[in-house]
């Protein structure tokens, strides 16, 4: 009884604030473009979706977003196996500073870590300026605004979403498993592909979701640091939505993200719930 | 014991105690590789950290170029009343929305960790942790569209500002706030409460002596976790907020766009080493003795 | 139901009747009885999934039961909270609370009776000498060894006074080294304190050192009750042998006052009552005897020979295809060797007809 009285109000929030959105968002992204007060007009017009079907810019868009993603992920997973692996073999003290060293970034904010790669890569930036004061270049670099500078940003800030889980598995792996491969005449690269890349290949494909689902929708990054033409689907719904008022067609492009991204959560969520 | 037989009690001995934890292999070669490539991965993450923490300290006009050591930027940044104005709302959103996501994050991750099979449960769990795994541009979205229609229907909430941030945080909030303490549940014996009750203690006496004592790390974890989501979030705010609702993120964001300014470094000087200093002290509390 | 209940013996501390429990489409309990005596040590043996665990879990009062009743005292207690009940539970995994030092575990339940604290130190104190942990009361569990902690958790019940204490696997997290000790102390106690001690176990050995009464679980339902001797000398049924181990189960067809088993390739004559559908014969009794034949003696070839301190283990493969386990004493001379041709015989009381 006092279970029921504990969770009603919880749920009644969920309803409200995670519910209740979608269902809204369904429904205008369904509804007809008006140039009132609110910008759109109930309606099961659908004129968003046919917007999104008819202009190969807004599916471009979501094609372009989730292959940054895909790439942001890929890129994560190589530089964070080594520091996984690294990090979990270290003693346990060391292990602490380790991690911290690793989360301690992360909890600098979001933007500050996006300015401080501005900082490195703009023109007047740290590296140009070095460059130019060695006398190695004459005019600066084109850095910043660009598409490497927009994926530097991206690992940047979703790396530790690849090490941990890395990490965690590394933890639980037995470490005499691959001294058994050593011991069969496994050298050590091959100890990594035969062993420690299968077993923790869950925790691999985890790591990868965990940046790749958050970086499909990635809006700050492509607009403070990727090139113009980088119109990813992120930046395109803001876009939509504030500068050209375009309600319906956010919203679809929203449950658009979602639905490409259906596959991928549920995927994430299975490897979660597995013992 | 007269039945026991010395050969038959023998199969009762334990092999647990091989398993060694000890992780070799840091002086070979691919251990050479593994540490070379770690620095790499952790200098990626800190050199531009460091370097903007760094140039905070330069008088230079440009954020980048060393102009010899100065603490005007500091000043600066102190000065600016807008900044400082969207840092202090931040910093009470942040705690609002904490505090709440701590309410319904702890009672959710407690329910799906003990309370069984439930009529809907699975549809709780599903919104509960909807906002872990939904893009911030489509979270942000279909907040700001749920604010516009309730207002449109009840008056409420009158406009927005920073009232609907601290909702929307609270709701993102809790998603983190009910996982940490469902772990942290499912990781704790459940006979624990089961020997309380067995002892005498009522459920309401098991879950104050025990259950809560038990979760109280993982409460002040989530609050932390919740508290720093809210402080770093720039996109779900933006679109719930008003124009007398601008965060600190919201201000940083626009500072960017226009450019990179000397302020920003300072800005990132002071949050570094803030965070670093409460992590030291957070790390010598809870230090083992 | 209320006048034969009253009849019940005097001694009758725990009754369960008729109690059955589902879970989902398994059935844990199938209409269980069983009657447990003040002051006894009793233990539930089964193997995983014999409701042994179930059982135990409805006299502490954390399951339900879908039928039956359970009587304390001639009291039913179904509806009774764990927390109101007059009984205690050790269990498995000790459930010490790790945020509590060692004296305040043992002083929760006291707490919560709300004894006073002077009561209560005294009380704490003395159960940290009744288990051998005097000084202990400060540490906290986590710097305990598994030993300790069975203490810890038996001092916190035996705290309680209760009038039965519940012991899951008591023994189970053990090192072999300290369970037989762990054994003979848990005995003292039981003695000394007077509270009827029920334990689940699937330890058989376990169960035949330290219980009073044993009741061997399967599937649900008592398959036997009864001394450890009675039930290791006369099993009931065919999966009670087996269950208890070494006893060797042998299939053939009752003819009267004899038992043909083709499968040894025997005939066993003694009591076999009408409808016996097989024997149980224990390896200890079984012996070695160059050139016997006839009734009770049986022809093989030694195919293994394990050699156990006191005696040597003897698999012999029978003419019949069947394979005897055999005990062979170490005062009865040098087994004999792998492969080696022997004829064995056994005494008529040493056979025990099993029923279908």
């Amino acid at each position: 009884m006092t279970r029921r009285l504990l969770l009603a109000p919880v749920a009644a929030w969920l309803l409200v604030f995670v519910a209740a959105p979608a269902a809204i968002l369904l429904a205008i992204a369904l509804a007809e473009a008006d140039p009132g007060v609110p910008p759109f007009r109930l309606a099961l017009a659908a004129a968003g979706f046919s917007m999104l079907v008819a202009d190969a810019y807004y599916l471009d868009a979501l094609l372009s977003a989730l292959g940054v993603a895909a790439m942001t992920a890929l890129l994560c997973l190589a530089l964070g196996y080594p520091m996984a692996i690294g990090i979990a073999r270290a003693a346990p003290r060391r292990r602490v500073l380790l991690l911290a060293a690793l989360m301690l970034p992360f909890w600098t904010g979001f933007l500050l870590r996006v300015g401080a790669w501005i900082g490195l890569l703009r023109d007047e930036g740290w590296i140009n300026g070095m460059l130019r004061a060695a006398g190695i270049i004459e005019a600066p670099l084109p850095l910043l605004y660009t598409d490497g500078a927009m994926l530097a940003g991206m690992v940047h800030a979703y790396l530790p979403f690849a090490v941990l889980p890395l990490f965690a598995a590394l933890l639980r792996l037995d470490p005499t498993l691959a001294e058994a491969a050593a011991d069969l005449g496994a050298r050590p690269p091959v100890v990594f592909l035969t062993v420690t890349l299968p077993a923790t290949l869950p925790a691999a494909t985890a790591g990868f979701l965990l940046v790749f689902i958050p970086a499909a929708g990635e809006f700050v990054i492509p607009e403070l640091m990727g090139p113009p033409e980088a119109q990813l689907v992120g930046r395109v719904l803001w876009q939509e939505f504030f500068q050209n008022r375009d309600w319906p067609v956010a919203a679809a492009l929203a449950v658009a993200l979602l639905a490409l991204l259906l596959v991928p959560i549920r995927l994430f969520q299975r490897i979660e719930a597995r013992p | 014991m007269t039945h026991a037989r010395p050969g038959a009690t023998m199969t009762h001995a334990r092999h647990g105690a091989t398993r060694t934890h000890a992780r070799h292999g840091a002086t070979t070669t691919r251990g050479r590789f593994v540490r070379i490539a770690m620095l790499a991965g952790f200098a990626f993450l800190w050199l531009p950290i460091g370097l903007l923490v760094a140039y905070a300290f330069s008088a230079d006009r440009i954020p980048f170029q060393w102009g010899g050591f100065s603490l005007r930027w500091f000043a600066a940044l102190a000065a600016n009343e807008r900044l400082v104005e969207a840092a202090l709302r931040s910093l009470r959103i942040a705690a609002g929305a904490a505090t709440l996501a701590v309410a319904l994050g702890g009672v959710a991750g407690w329910a799906l960790a003990r309370f069984g099979p439930f009529r809907g449960r699975a549809a709780f769990g599903a919104l509960i942790g909807a906002p872990l795994v939904l893009p911030e541009v489509v979270t942000g979205l279909s907040l700001l569209l749920l604010f516009v229609a309730l207002e449109g229907l009840t008056g409420w909430p009158a406009g927005r500002g920073a009232t609907t941030v601290l909702l929307a945080h609270a709701t993102l909030g809790a998603a983190f706030v009910a996982v940490v303490v469902q772990a942290r549940l499912a990781e704790t014996d459940r006979s624990l409460e089961e020997a309380a009750m067995d002892l005498g203690a009522t459920p309401l006496a098991a879950f104050r002596t025990i259950t809560l004592p038990l979760v109280a790390p993982a409460l002040a974890a989530g609050w932390l976790l919740a508290f720093t989501l809210s402080l770093d979030d720039v996109v779900i705010a933006s679109f719930v907020s008003g124009p007398a609702g601008t965060t600190l993120p919201m201000e940083l964001f626009s500072m960017l766009r226009r450019g990179l300014t000397p302020e920003v470094n300072a800005l990132g000087a002071v949050v570094v080493l803030g965070v670093g200093a409460v992590l030291a002290v957070v790390a010598l509390l809870l230090r083992p003795r | 139901m209320g006048a034969p209940l009253q009849a019940a013996a005097p001694a009758s501390l725990l009754r369960a009747q008729a109690l059955t429990k589902r879970f989902g489409t398994t059935l844990a309990l199938d209409a269980l009885d069983l009657e447990i005596a003040a002051g006894e040590f009793f233990a539930l043996l089964g193997g995983s999934g014999s409701g042994k665990s179930t059982l135990l879990r409805i006299i502490a009062g954390f399951e339900a039961p879908d039928a039956g009743r359970l009587l304390l005292d001639g009291h039913d207690i179904v509806a009774m909270p764990p927390w109101a009940r007059p009984v205690n539970m050790m269990f498995q995994s000790y459930a010490l609370f790790p945020h509590m030092s060692v004296a305040d575990n043992i002083a929760y339940g006291l707490r919560r009776a709300r004894v006073s604290r002077a009561e209560a130190a005294s009380r704490v104190a003395a159960a940290l000498t009744m288990v051998g942990l005097e000084g202990f009361g400060a540490r906290r569990p986590h710097q305990l060894s598994g030993g300790q902690k069975q203490r810890v958790a038996l001092a916190r019940s035996l705290v309680m006074r209760p009038r039965l204490l519940l012991l899951d696997e008591p023994l189970g997290a053990l090192d072999a080294g300290l369970r037989e000790r762990t054994g003979f102390e848990l005995r003292a106690l039981q003695r000394a304190t007077g509270a009827a001690f029920v334990m689940v176990t699937h330890d058989q050995e376990e169960a035949l050192a330290l219980a009073d009464r044993v009741a061997v679980l399967d599937a649900g339902r008592v398959a036997q009750v009864g001394t450890p001797r009675a039930i290791y000398e006369r099993p009931a049924s065919r999966f009670v042998a087996r269950f208890l181990g070494a006893a060797n189960v042998l299939e053939g067809r009752a003819a009267p006052g004899r038992f043909d088993s083709p499968e040894a390739g025997a005939c066993f004559a003694g009591d076999i009552p009408d409808g016996t559908a097989a024997v149980a014969l224990r390896p200890e009794r079984i012996r070695v005897a160059p050139g016997a034949t006839g009734m009770n003696t049986a022809a093989g070839v030694v195919e293994e020979v394990a050699f156990r301190g006191d005696d040597s283990l003897l698999l012999v493969r029978l003419a019949g295809g069947a394979t005897l386990r055999v005990a062979h004493a170490e005062e009865d001379g040098a087994p004999p060797a792998r492969g080696a041709p022997v004829s064995l015989a056994w005494e008529a009381d040493a056979i025990v007809a099993l029923p279908a």
